[in-house]
């Protein structure tokens, strides 16, 4: 995650960037992920004012959306593939081994704050699978013991 | 100076290439050797990644597939390649497995540098734009139906007929919108052009754009593939300072101006409407159909929408012609197929491919069998709406009318395999379940009828009224396949079916 920087610069900076941009809900609320981590729901009319749209228009869309999510995450996301190429080399068993490993189920954060888990279908790495992405990197053929080890060095990595 | 390339594509650096690109700089200095290092995309032999090539005076030598501590052997005291190193696979165009295929659209991945305009150029890139500026746009749009062209998504609609119906669509504003939104599991084929040859796909968005007068463009491409987005942008900011976009493209008067745009992870958004939904700033929502997109697309106007495999095939087609394309495949399937080798497969990666080939001879002689090393006993072809097939149906050509003779589909060409120990009754369960997170909501059939697939597969498994519950897993599908408004909860059947019908022993455990 980027460094958190404050909320209503961040928002100004999505709209600046984006207010010729016809339909640019998606980017500026990415824009504001990027900055802040999460999607603050004390955002949305300001969202909502700048668009012309409803509240209830701007809180549909955040909620279609997996990548979208309305509270902090961790300092990392990992993502472990669920879809069937990795599933064909295994990815059912590095997905129980993850939550087990790391105490968390999907969509919750480890008790340290380090790593928010999140499932994914498909991340384009499947003749090398099971996949598992790490903030911006994609890791192939990670076995329970590599995923172990890749958590480690997050842990261990301060911020 | 010796050159080397090392892939900055997502599979290779997965697989630690960004590593060994470090170790060959810092060794090279160390030896006070001078190389230049390119950071070129992958030719698709996944299964040799990382791949590291060594420019020789006859070609370039390949090692493969490279762990860390065996970069130290990878040169000679004179800086040659050590042609006795362990991984050495010798001239990397000799290499069987891309040596037998017919590679079109692929020819250029892994050989040049993808953002190099240049290199684009002086493997001949932008051909087919500059013989597209010659022609009228009735003249484009002819020569991409000669071609026989069927998009390369999915659904197989004829390239050249939804090219002519934008042309025919009077209206101010127009636009190219590529479907970049490569959700299917076991599909890499956009993903590979994009990273390993983004021009491609930029100068197939500008002949669109030049053949039915549309001079905006958008790339709608799925989060899940960061690295694509990074170079498509250093491509286009590129191909903007080169004079390929924007106004005035090469002298020509005519403009094309192209963004990328971000999904954010719903794989409905790769079903066309869905997408300029999405493209519009609102939910991924599937629209009915009539109007067509080509009619009333993004922002109501006339819109092409095409996958990025169909408009970078438009680039050979402008460039060699539509009877160069056409003289590959057999049928209705004309051109290549650019087919991916994914799951339990010892040799994974891309193959292109003309149309007609047999699933067989594609797993075995080029996939070299399961990974695991044990037997195939299932295998997925045309992402997760696709059919499971069983050994009886491998022998099936790969072409679109023989899948859709037997109730399965090419699709994008995803091929995931799975060996002896897949339970199929857990893979038809998964089915429904990714229906479940995946659906739109929009339509009944979809949004409840995958709930309660989940719900009846858990009673079959379970053993509760098993009979009466298959004959009723069996009518959920016939809903769901006529009763959906698009073809996620249309397909979603197919590979539930096809694991009923021809793995039922997985259900009666």
């Amino acid at each position: 995650m980027s460094a958190v920087m404050d909320r209503g610069a961040a928002v100004a900076a999505a709209f600046e960037r984006y207010r010729n941009e016809p339909g640019a809900l998606l980017c500026i609320l990415h824009a504001i992920q990027d900055s802040l981590g999460y999607i603050p729901a004390e955002v949305v009319p300001d969202i909502a004012a700048e668009l012309n749209l409803s509240r209830a228009e701007v809180h549909g869309v955040i909620s279609f959306y997996h990548d979208f999510r309305t509270q902090p995450g961790g300092r990392h996301t990992v993502q472990i593939c669920r879809a069937e190429a990795c599933q064909a080399v295994g990815a059912r068993e590095l997905e129980a081994h993850a939550k087990t490993a790391l105490g968390v189920d999907y969509h919750a954060t480890c008790s340290d704050g380090s790593i928010t888990l999140v499932p994914v279908y498909c991340l384009g790495n499947c003749a090398c699978g099971p996949s598992v992405r790490i903030d911006n990197e994609v890791y192939g053929r990670v076995s329970s013991a590599r995923f172990d080890s890749l958590m480690a060095e997050l842990k261990a990595g301060a911020e | 100076m010796v050159r080397v390339y090392v892939p900055r594509d997502t599979t290779a650096c997965a697989l630690g290439a960004d590593g060994i690109a470090a170790a060959i700089q810092l060794q090279a200095a160390r030896q006070q050797r001078e190389i230049e290092l390119v950071r070129n995309g992958s030719r698709g032999l996944f299964w040799l990644e990382p791949l590291v090539e060594v420019e020789t005076s006859d070609g370039r030598v390949a090692f493969g597939p490279l762990e860390l501590e065996e970069v130290e052997q990878l040169f000679n005291a004179d800086g040659s390649p050590n042609t006795g190193h362990p991984r050495y696979l010798g001239l990397t165009e000799e290499i069987a497995w891309l040596k037998k295929q017919q590679r079109l659209t692929f020819a250029r991945a892994g050989v040049i540098d993808p953002v190099s305009v240049s290199d684009y150029e002086a493997h001949e890139g932008f051909a087919g734009l500059r013989r597209a500026l010659t022609l009228s746009p009735q003249q484009i749009v002819d020569e991409l139906k000669a071609s026989g062209l069927r998009g390369r998504g999915g659904a197989a609609f004829p390239a050249g007929i939804k090219w002519q119906t934008v042309l025919d669509a009077p209206a101010i504003q127009k636009y190219i919108v590529c479907n970049a939104d490569e959700g299917d599991s076991g599909t890499f084929a956009d993903r590979l052009v994009m990273e390993a040859d983004p021009y491609q796909l930029i100068e197939g968005m500008i002949i669109a754009g030049l053949a039915v007068g549309a001079d905006k463009g958008y790339i709608y491409l799925r989060s899940e593939y960061p690295k694509a987005h990074q170079i498509l942008n250093e491509a286009i900011d590129a191909a903007t300072a080169a004079g390929y976009l924007g106004a005035d493209i090469l002298g020509s008067g005519r403009s094309f101006y192209l963004q990328v745009r971000l999904g954010a992870g719903a794989y409905i958004c790769g079903e066309e409407t869905a997408l300029l939904d999405s493209l519009e700033g609102k939910r991924g929502m599937v629209r009915a159909k009539p109007p067509l997109p080509a009619l009333r697309g993004l922002f109501g106007q006339p819109t092409v929408v095409n996958n990025v495999l169909t408009l970078a095939a438009a680039t050979t087609v402008l460039a060699k012609g539509g009877a160069f394309y056409q003289d590959f495949g057999m049928g209705r399937s004309r051109g290549t197929m650019p087919f991916q080798l994914a799951g339990n497969i010892r040799r994974g990666g891309l193959v292109e491919l003309a149309f007609g080939m047999t699933l067989r001879q594609l797993v075995e002689e080029f996939g070299g069998g399961t990974a695991s090393g044990r037997p195939i006993r299932a295998i997925q072809v045309g992402g997760p709406l696709g059919a499971y097939l069983p050994e009886s149906q491998w022998d099936t050509p790969l072409d679109y009318e023989s899948f859709a003779a037997m109730g399965a589909m090419l699709g994008h060409g995803g091929i995931v395999v799975f060996d002896d120990t897949v339970d199929m009754a857990r893979q038809a369960r998964f089915a429904m379940e990714f229906c479940v997170a995946e659906s739109c909501g929009k339509c009944t059939p979809c949004r409840i009828g995958s709930v309660r697939g989940v719900e009846v597969i858990d009673r079959i498994i379970s053993d509760e009224q098993r009979a009466e519950n298959l004959t009723l897993l069996r009518e959920l599908c016939d809903t769901m396949e006529y009763g959906s408004l698009c073809a996620m909860g249309g397909m979603t059947p197919f590979p539930v079916r096809s694991a009923l019908t021809y793995f039922a022993e997985d259900f009666e455990r």
